[in-house]
């Protein structure tokens, strides 16, 4: 691989002043690596909103009765909470923010390929989410739940008008980041750099970004159908009418299940970035865990019946949609076999990405194997529509997309700052959240098996041990969020200044730009030569 | 600015990168329609005798007329793209134009076509049309939603159109740069496609 140069005069990203100054330089800004920041403060943001409402309806859960909230308020909650992290956070998450920064850094690439495209997808998500809380002041707050079911989403009282909307444009700007890095990847990759010399991270962002394309007009659509339902009475999902509502959960799962790929599949690349190099040790099987990544997004598309076992299909339908959820388990495993692997007789750097991306392992295996639990029929007809769901849910989504993402950051944070972060309290931060997320979602799965219903604001007292056990367990998680969040950024501003290229020994092509890398990353393209993970 | 003086902006054109981008979309429009086929599968199998009195009741006149000058718009855009490869920019823009009013034509004819029925009290909540009952609900449903969406890829069509002509007038699509005008090309073939199974299965199909 090529060593690049440095001079003084290179001036970083952070610094760069364009035709814009300082928040306009910012907002108007078409660099990869600005609008990756965009995403990554807008998500900050929001993802604050929404982790205070859980906390808030865990505080409503600590004991039963109407204490802090009544019925309609907690509902809400769970549908505001719900949308805000699905559609703001967790499905753009790692793309939008580690894809748009890094993905052309480790392809070797100036910029993606439509680089006033991607500005315009961060533009319509802003607009998507304004939308979205604007139901505030117009009708009040969703009650639907995340997933708009019909024909609740169209009686309702309260005006879903403003979340469908929303929803809805914030898919134009997941699919058109999709668009932009199936081009980047196709067309952009330096010399040398053959599709199997690519590093992992890219390789699932491009799994991802084809779901993105080829699964979200579903949404799009079934969402616009939802608002015509209830806007002009098409009749379409109306049962009064001669609409069937079950197609609605059909056409909605038809999107939403690959979507929960579109969040897990770039964490599982980062893993795969992070795992070599703190191990000192080439990825061990780099084309099973590219090949496994495809067939994710593949067989992805046919699993979406798994979460309607309960809601009225043919015996033969939830046969064969119980036997390809065990299916897609597959591809999950030889990663974590990959992982594992790598790891064996490795020489590990304790440091905070790496354990991030272990304890992410630990959790992600916990939400796998409880989504066998779901995906057999037998067992799924008792905890349908339980708190072992939401559990499982959050094990997967949570410690699945939010375990990496903290990897990632942690990992790649000098390098898009230029700056070091506290590593001692950064490592107390991940003590404290990993501790807390145990405590709090674990009781939840014990209380799915005795049957405590999902979305109740209310409960019987039998249940009350466990839940008191679950909301001290998001009183520390929230604690351990904020104890990692305001170190980062106390050290994004503060932190010990470091423009050393490469400080944890990675091997791929971002650690040979500067730090913070420069307005179009290279003075000259690198030409590659070798395989990524190359430790001898 | 003087600090960054040494960095000229890199402009960077790859037409390749534009057209595979361009097929991407019309992916996600495939997708987009085929949910609209799907429903459209689904409810005409459960309603076989209202879709097909439905379809009855469509006038089949206007929707001849209608996909016959698609077809006809369709060629003359690619025609359009013809003449600018040889560097023929009046050629283009007549071919354009004629593309751009054929567009406009088939929106009016439309409008006709729903004003009888929304006369009538054919429309979705419409009093007559709740009298007939659910298949026909869901017929007369599906029929304004996906031509009505179909529809929209027209208007947004004729914006395309529009800003493409200021563009080969201004020279800045011209023979050796007319991406722009080729992948609105692309997307006004899809806008044919899609209507080319709308046709029978709203107004052949009894």
């Amino acid at each position: 691989m090529s060593e690049s140069t440095t001079s003084s005069k290179h001036v970083s990203f952070l610094e760069y002043k364009g035709k814009y100054k300082g928040l306009l330089g910012w907002i108007f800004s078409t660099d990869h690596k600005r609008v990756g920041l965009l995403y990554l403060y807008t998500m900050l943001v929001f993802f604050s909103i929404a982790a205070t409402l859980g906390l808030l309806m865990k505080l409503q859960m600590l004991a039963p009765g109407h204490t802090l909230m009544g019925p309609q308020t907690y509902n809400a909650m769970f549908t505001v909470h719900g949308i805000i992290m699905i559609f703001v956070i967790v499905v753009p998450g790692l793309p939008a923010v580690f894809g748009n920064f890094f993905l052309p850094l480790m392809i070797g690439a100036k910029d993606v390929a439509f680089p006033r495209l991607n500005l315009a997808s961060w533009w319509i998500y802003v607009i998507g989410i304004l939308v979205v809380l604007s139901s505030q002041f117009i009708g009040g707050w969703p009650d639907t739940g995340w997933t708009f079911y019909a024909p609740y989403s169209f009686q309702t009282p309260v005006n879903i008008v403003p979340a469908l909307v929303g929803a809805t444009i914030m898919g134009f700007s997941s699919i058109l980041t999709g668009i932009n890095f199936i081009v980047t990847i196709h067309r952009m990759r330096a010399p040398g750099m053959t599709w199997f010399k690519m590093p992992l991270f890219p390789w699932t962002l491009y799994a991802t970004a084809w779901i993105q394309v080829l699964a979200t007009p579903v949404i799009g659509i079934t969402l616009l159908l939802t608002l015509m339902e209830r806007l002009l009475g098409v009749g379409i999902f109306d049962p009064r009418l001669g609409g069937d509502p079950i197609l609605y959960q059909h056409l909605f799962w038809i999107y939403s299940h690959p979507a929960v790929y579109i969040m897990i599949l770039p964490g599982m690349g980062v893993i795969s970035e992070i795992i070599p190099v703190f191990s000192r040790k080439s990825i061990y099987g780099y084309k099973a865990i590219v090949l496994s990544s495809l067939a994710i997004a593949f067989v992805g598309y046919f699993v979406w019946g798994h979460h309607m076992f309960t809601s009225g299909m043919s015996g033969r339908a939830l046969y064969a949609f119980s036997f390809l959820t065990f299916l897609v388990a597959i591809p999950s495993a030889i990663k974590v076999f990959n992982w594992v692997s790598t790891m064996h007789k490795g020489s590990l750097l304790l440091q905070t990405p790496f354990y991030w991306a272990v304890s992410f392992i630990f959790v992600f295996m916990i939400g796998g194997l409880t989504g066998l639990v779901l995906g057999s029929l037998a067992t799924n007809v008792h905890v349908h529509d339980t708190y072992f769901v939401v559990a499982h849910f959050h094990f997967i989504v949570f410690g699945g997309t939010g375990y990496s993402f903290m990897a990632a950051i942690h990992y790649w944070f000098p390098k898009m700052f230029g700056r070091m972060y506290d590593r001692s309290w950064a490592n107390i931060g991940w003590v404290t959240f990993f501790a807390g997320f145990l405590s709090l979602y674990t009781p939840m799965f014990v209380l799915g098996l005795q049957g405590m219903p999902r979305r109740y604001y209310d409960y019987l007292p039998e249940f009350h041990a466990w839940h008191i056990f679950s909301t001290l367990g998001s009183i520390l998680m929230i604690a351990g969020a904020a104890i990692v969040i305001i170190n980062l950024v106390r050290s994004s501003r503060h932190g010990q200044k470091t423009s050393e290229k490469n400080p944890w020994g990675g091997k791929t092509l971002e650690w040979q730009a500067d730090t913070p890398p420069t307005l179009e990353n290279w003075e000259e393209v690198p030409t590659v030569t070798q395989k990524p993970y190359e430790y001898k | 600015m003087e600090k960054n003086a040494e960095h000229t902006s890199h402009v960077h054109r790859d037409d390749e990168a534009d057209k595979l981008g361009m097929w991407l979309f019309i992916f996600t429009e495939l997708l987009l329609f085929g949910m609209l086929f799907l429903m459209y599968a689904v409810y005409r199998y459960r309603n076989p005798v209202a879709f097909q009195l439905g379809g009855e009741e469509i006038d089949v006149v206007i929707g001849v007329i209608n996909t016959v000058i698609l077809l006809i718009s369709s060629a003359t855009v690619a025609m359009s793209i013809t003449a600018i490869q040889r560097g023929k920019k009046t050629q283009a823009l007549l071919f354009l134009g004629t593309t751009l009013i054929i567009a406009v034509v088939f929106l009016v004819n439309k409008y006709f076509e729903w004003g009888t029925k929304i006369e009538y009290g054919f429309y979705p909540g419409g009093e007559a049309l709740l009298e007939l009952g659910h298949g026909t609900v869901l017929f007369f449903g599906l029929y304004y939603i996906m031509s009505g969406i179909h529809a929209l890829h027209i208007i947004i069509g004729i914006g395309l159109f529009i800003y493409v002509f200021q563009q080969i007038r201004a020279e800045k699509i011209h023979k050796t740069d007319y991406v722009w005008l080729e992948n609105t090309g692309l997307y006004w073939h899809l806008v044919d496609l899609i209507w080319i199974f709308l046709f029978p299965l709203f107004y052949l199909i009894h």
